[in-house]
């Protein structure tokens, strides 16, 4: 239950200065540490040209903040963000379920892989120089054609 | 079958707008036919990610809609995680949700 992740990103009006940003991002990780949550990752995108206007503007800086907690802390949060003028846009999107599956399919790919490399008496792990790089693209290039080219 | 239609249609002498659309169609399927394959099946692309706007921008033509399966060949499982990326990506304004 609690061990949930969570993906928030804000957009903060570009004429905003670092120190306010710092300010609100302490502000947020005040909310986190009070409610036994945990920031993982902070990263800053800088000033991005946003796809649509948003009262009136057309840039905007973009924080992300990948956040440990649960749903109750997300919930304050999301509150809290709504409340602050600042804040031009938010959203929550909880990510640990997909970035599981994302693993698990990978891990699959990779012993797969593996299993099929060591039954063809092959060591598991690709060799480097091993296979056939430029020609192995043409040769799918080629395949995704069935009919007569003209 | 739709070559068929539309030459039934001329022999009558009508929908003559119509006609040139089909026949353009049906001339297509028959020289140059190109297998779909899934971009996301064919790059083992795991993760569709709504940060990711180079990966999601070629499915989101000029218009700003969703490129429908038909057209990019996406499998079901991926068209569906692209869908909810957009989505995604629409809402903080990475990508648009019209132009005009």
């Amino acid at each position: 239950m609690a061990n949930r992740q969570y993906e928030l990103v804000y957009i903060l009006p570009p004429d905003t200065t670092e120190q306010q940003v710092t300010d609100l991002h302490g502000q947020i990780e005040g909310v986190v540490s009070r409610m036994n949550g945990q920031i993982e990752k902070t990263d800053n995108w800088g000033r991005k040209k946003l796809a649509y206007e948003i009262g009136h503007h057309k840039e905007g800086v973009y924080v992300l903040e990948v956040i440990n907690g649960t749903g109750d802390l997300m919930k304050e949060l999301d509150r809290r963000l709504r409340v602050i003028d600042q804040v031009v846009r938010h959203m929550i999107v909880r990510v640990d379920e997909e970035k599981k599956v994302v693993e698990r399919t990978q891990t699959k790919r990779r012993t797969e892989s593996e299993r099929r490399r060591v039954k063809r008496g092959l060591p598991p792990q690709r060799q480097p120089g091993e296979g056939r790089h430029a020609t192995d693209a043409d040769e799918t290039e080629d395949d995704r054609f069935d009919g007569v080219e003209v | 079958m739709a070559f068929g239609q539309s030459r039934s249609g001329g022999g009558r002498g009508r929908g003559g707008d119509k006609k040139p659309g089909d026949k353009e169609k049906g001339q297509r399927r028959t020289l140059f036919r190109r297998r779909k394959v899934c971009k996301f099946c064919a790059d083992k692309i795991d993760d569709i990610n709504y940060k990711d706007v180079k990966l999601i921008g070629p499915f989101v033509p000029e218009r700003g809609k969703i490129l429908p399966r038909r057209i990019s060949g996406t499998c079901a499982m991926h068209q569906r995680k692209l869908q909810t990326a957009i989505k995604r990506a629409r809402q903080i304004a990475l990508i648009p949700y019209v132009t005009d």
